[in-house]
């Protein structure tokens, strides 16, 4: 039992062979596309979801002050363009990492594959809901339950699908682990899934709350006519505040996602540009600070340094995220090459082994029956047997029917009619036997006994 | 083989794939590549039909809004999401295809994004600046041109994405240069995507006519000039669909001749294929009759009338996709993989040394007396369970009963045993059997304790994994200490 247990775990490692094709591009370019064109999507991603925590909780408000329900309208509208560009932004990334770590990628699909798959059924309700949302605005208004329900059974799946997601992305780093996983939820309670989540949703509000400063400041936005007493100062206030916040939080909560991180993909270099992009995070909130602290002269003065100093800040832990995988998966991945050389190694041989014995099936000296019994056994056993019905009749029925008439039997065999009303029709073999074939066939079939 | 085998024992795995892609295409034909022109021609329509004084007939323009708000929502949520969904199913079911496919075709992918990210900004521009554009005749007309710009990069979408589909068919000369160029110049490339263009114009009209009588009023000019105007769209449409469908008719027995011989004799193949120009004639007749009626006799056509050819169009389009995904049997790229995600040329080795041997994941990796059935169910995981359920749709047990004509009686282990090493020469749409006798024998064991245990079998998803010793790491390192 112990013995057993022991070699359970010794093997615990899978080392599949890799797909027998090149990578389509130098792997550091494909590495920059992912992480570059997955930091685009997650930007739209976090405005989704930013976007419509914060229409929810404006529209609660806007149940007693009118003002945030005209808000929650405003930024509403902002969701379902948001969905459109962060799903058509998710198609670049995901065929970057299909074809850098598809043995990884796909492995943690399928054993997490029902919530995967759940994904597609599970947005696409939570993106009609935002567009019911949007167009039943007049037309609730005198049912802001039913509304305001409406928008948060929305975000009830918005928050629930990033922990498929990041089950996934854990999952995969950790091929160790595959064979202990049974399920999508045994996988999401691997170490580092929840500290991830939160970083997520932190991420969102803060990255909302700059969005919220810029669409509320944009010089082409009549804000003087949608909203009755709100002043732009007041929402860019607001939306400073809640990005600062949010920013705030990720510091207590960064330091738990680098802890709980699994030290098999740990380095100086990753931590070299976690605190990195960390330290450049901080000048941007105290600009931030400032700008709240300030009056409204002063609100907009480091909008764009902010914004640059925090991109520059994603850019970093959008990087230490790829450093981290490529630390975790290097060992695995050489593995995984070595299994795959081998492989092709043993087909070779396969391969050369196999023709001989061809070949020399070929030479030997047989009759023209032994040939037909060959060709019999390849195209006919299936269904055919000398002395029973299997599928078809048996052997020694067709030799009493078509006696001393070869080119009928021939004829059949490569165009079968139907006679018999309890039998399925058999496949014609026209395109498949020559007329050589087709003689050593019925030379079999009606000299045998 | 190389992945966790995720797998659905009642609705069948390739059925899971089926769903989301006919839902797919017959969103993406019917309501954004067809449907964008159509939408379009109409609000031009609008413009021309006012008077001088005017940017547009107001009325019939709020109508033809309605309607691209219809195909907007729609397209923008299920359309998209079931495009990702192919992307989520199939590396679900099929990863080694998929990853195969993805390293020779990551360009046409990329670029088919780069062009799909300008469909859905333009998708955006053209429906949120709508209202917008309707203050002078100047906006009006460049609104008119986005609409234009939009119906083409769908087309181009459908126009890059089908050379995928017509490679997976018929690789033309892939086997020797793995290249991008080749999808494109295989000879089912063009007879598909000028099947697909008219096809999908077709079933947008027939689309945009069910919504024009849902959203005016009978008896109305409005509705009236509508229905009259979808019906010239499908008039124009049909004729051009019915004979671009004989065309692709044609052309797929040349090429399958050339690439697959067998598939064109086997039996289900024909049942398809003959069935495939009736089909055509119901579809496209059907909507041809549609247009005459709405020419004719326009006050016929309600919700409830224009509601049938709606759905001949779509089990048109959805029997196109079946026979197309049928052709390329026994294989899922031709020639290369295998319907069973194994490679042709790695058969040499399986034959000789078994499959278990060399699976990834496997409970068993040696067929013994004593592990019969559950070799046997290994087997069936690996070289069966892409395509058929252990109880469900296409079931294994069902299959082996119909051919034997068993009628539910016990089936004879030694029978299946020996047909399986023999079953791709009588049935071409199979693959080859790909381990050797001793896996076969374990497998007609395995089938027969399906058919008397009902037993269901279930995927990775559920079981997780049990790694084969032969390929875990310590094993690895121990061979090439």
């Amino acid at each position: 039992m112990f013995t057993k247990l022991f070699i359970a775990l010794q093997n615990a490692t899978p080392v599949p062979k890799d797909i027998p094709l090149p990578l389509p591009l130098p792997e550091w370019l494909l590495v920059s596309i992912l992480v570059i064109s997955f930091l685009v999507h997650i930007l739209f991603v976090n405005l989704m979801v930013g976007g419509s925590l914060l229409t929810l909780w404006s529209q609660i408000k806007g149940l007693k002050n009118k003002e945030y329900d005209v808000l929650a309208h405003e930024i509403a509208a902002t969701i379902t363009v948001n969905k459109s560009i962060a799903v058509v932004m998710g198609i670049a990334p995901l065929l970057s990492i299909n074809v850098l770590y598809t043995i990884y990628f796909y492995s943690a699909n399928a054993l997490t594959g029902l919530m995967w798959i759940a994904v597609i059924p599970l947005v696409t309700v939570a993106f009609l809901l935002t567009y019911l949302h949007k167009y039943t605005w007049k037309l609730l208004e005198n049912n802001k339950a039913v509304h305001i329900s409406i928008l948060a059974v929305a975000v009830v799946i918005f928050l629930f699908i990033p922990f498929i997601f990041l089950t996934n992305i854990n999952l995969m780093l950790f091929p160790e682990k595959w064979a202990l996983v049974k399920g999508f939820f045994s996988a999401m309670t691997l170490p580092n899934v929840f500290p991830r989540y939160f970083h997520f949703i932190f991420a969102s509000l803060s990255i909302t709350g700059l969005f919220l400063h810029w669409y509320m400041g944009r010089k082409n936005y009549p804000f003087e006519t949608i909203f009755p007493s709100f002043t732009r100062y007041e929402l860019k206030k607001k939306g400073y505040s809640l990005a600062l916040v949010a920013s705030v939080i990720q510091f207590l909560i960064g330091p738990l996602v680098l802890l709980t991180l699994p030290s098999k993909g740990l380095g100086w270099n990753l931590i070299l540009i976690i605190f990195t992009g960390a330290a450049i995070a901080l000048p941007a909130m105290w600009m931030m600070w400032k700008g709240i602290q300030g009056d409204e002269s002063t609100i907009d003065k480091d909008f764009k340094k902010v914004l640059v100093l925090m991109t520059i800040t994603v850019l970093f832990m959008g990087s230490g995220r790829q450093v981290y995988r490529s630390n975790a998966l290097e060992k695995h991945r050489e593995l995984v090459k070595l299994k795959t050389a081998e492989f092709q190694q043993i087909k070779k041989e396969a391969i050369t082994k196999s023709k001989q014995a061809e070949a020399e099936a070929n030479t030997a000296e047989l009759s023209a029956a032994d040939k037909g019994k060959a060709v019999f056994n390849q195209y006919c056993t299936a269904c055919h047997k000398v002395d029973a019905k299997l599928v078809g009749p048996p052997v020694l029925e067709m030799a009493k029917i078509y006696k001393d008439n070869i080119a009928d039997l021939q004829k059949w065999i490569k165009k079968p009619g139907k006679k018999r009303p309890d039998y399925p029709q058999m496949p014609g073999f026209e395109s498949q036997l020559n007329q050589e074939q087709l003689d050593q066939l019925g030379e079999y079939i009606l000299t045998i006994k | 083989m190389d992945f966790p085998m995720f797998h659905l024992d009642w609705l069948n795995n390739r059925m899971l794939i089926a769903i989301i892609a006919i839902l797919h295409v017959i969103i993406n034909h019917g309501l954004a590549v067809g449907f964008m022109p159509f939408v379009t021609w109409l609000e031009q329509r609008g413009v021309s039909r006012s008077g001088k004084d005017q940017i547009t007939d107001m009325e019939w323009d709020a109508m033809v809004y309605k309607i691209m708000k219809v195909a907007f929502i729609i397209t923008t949520t299920i359309g998209a999401m079931t495009g990702v969904g192919i992307w989520f199913s199939v590396a679900l079911v099929s990863p080694a295809s998929i990853g195969s496919l993805i390293r020779v075709f990551y360009w046409a992918w990329f670029t088919e994004w780069l062009v799909f990210v300008t469909e859905v900004v333009l998708i955006m521009i053209y429906f949120l600046t709508w209202k917008n554009s309707n203050t002078t005749l100047k906006a009006k007309l460049r609104h008119i041109k986005f609409g234009w710009y939009l119906s083409l990069f769908s087309w181009i979408t459908m126009a890059i994405i089908v050379s995928i589909l017509g490679f997976m068919m018929d690789p033309g000369n892939w086997e020797t240069h793995k290249t991008l160029l080749n999808g494109f110049t295989n000879p089912i490339y063009l007879p598909q995507l000028f099947f697909r263009t008219p096809t999908a114009m077709l079933v947008a009209g027939i689309f945009g006519m069910f919504f024009i009588t849902l959203f005016t009023k009978p008896g109305t000019s409005i509705r009236i000039n509508a229905v009259k105007y979808a019906s010239q769209w499908l008039l124009l449409w049909a004729p051009l669909s019915l004979i671009a469908a004989y065309m692709y008719y044609r052309a797929m027995p040349a090429a399958m001749v050339e690439n697959m011989s067998t598939a064109v004799g086997s039996l289900s193949f024909s049942q398809y294929y003959n069935l495939l120009l009736y089909v055509a004639f119901a579809g496209a007749g059907l909507t041809l009759i549609i247009g005459v009626l709405g020419i004719y006799k326009t006050k016929w056509l309600r919700p409830g009338v224009v509601i049938i050819p709606v759905i001949t169009a779509m089990a048109y389009l959805g029997f196109f996709e079946r026979v197309r995904e049928f052709i390329r049997k026994p294989y899922i790229i031709s020639q290369y993989m295998y319907s069973n995600l194994l490679l042709k040329e790695d058969y040499a080795v399986y034959k000789q040394d078994g499959i278990l041997k060399h699976a990834t994941y496997t409970t068993v990796n040696k067929v013994t007396d004593e592990n019969k059935i559950e070799a046997g169910k290994n087997v069936f995981i690996i070289a069966c369970s892409r395509c058929h359920t252990a109880q469900g749709v296409n079931s294994i047990v069902s299959v082996f009963d119909r051919m034997y004509g068993a009628g539910g009686k016990p089936l004879d282990i030694a029978s299946m045993a020996a047909y399986m090493p023999n079953m791709h020469n009588g049935r071409t749409f199979m693959p080859e059997f790909p381990g050797n006798e001793k896996e076969a024998e374990a497998l007609a064991s395995y089938i027969r304790y399906l058919q008397m245990t009902g037993d269901v079998l279930e995927g990775a998803q559920e079981e997780g994994v049990t790694i084969n010793p032969n390929n875990s790491a310590t094993t690895l390192i121990n061979k090439n200490k």
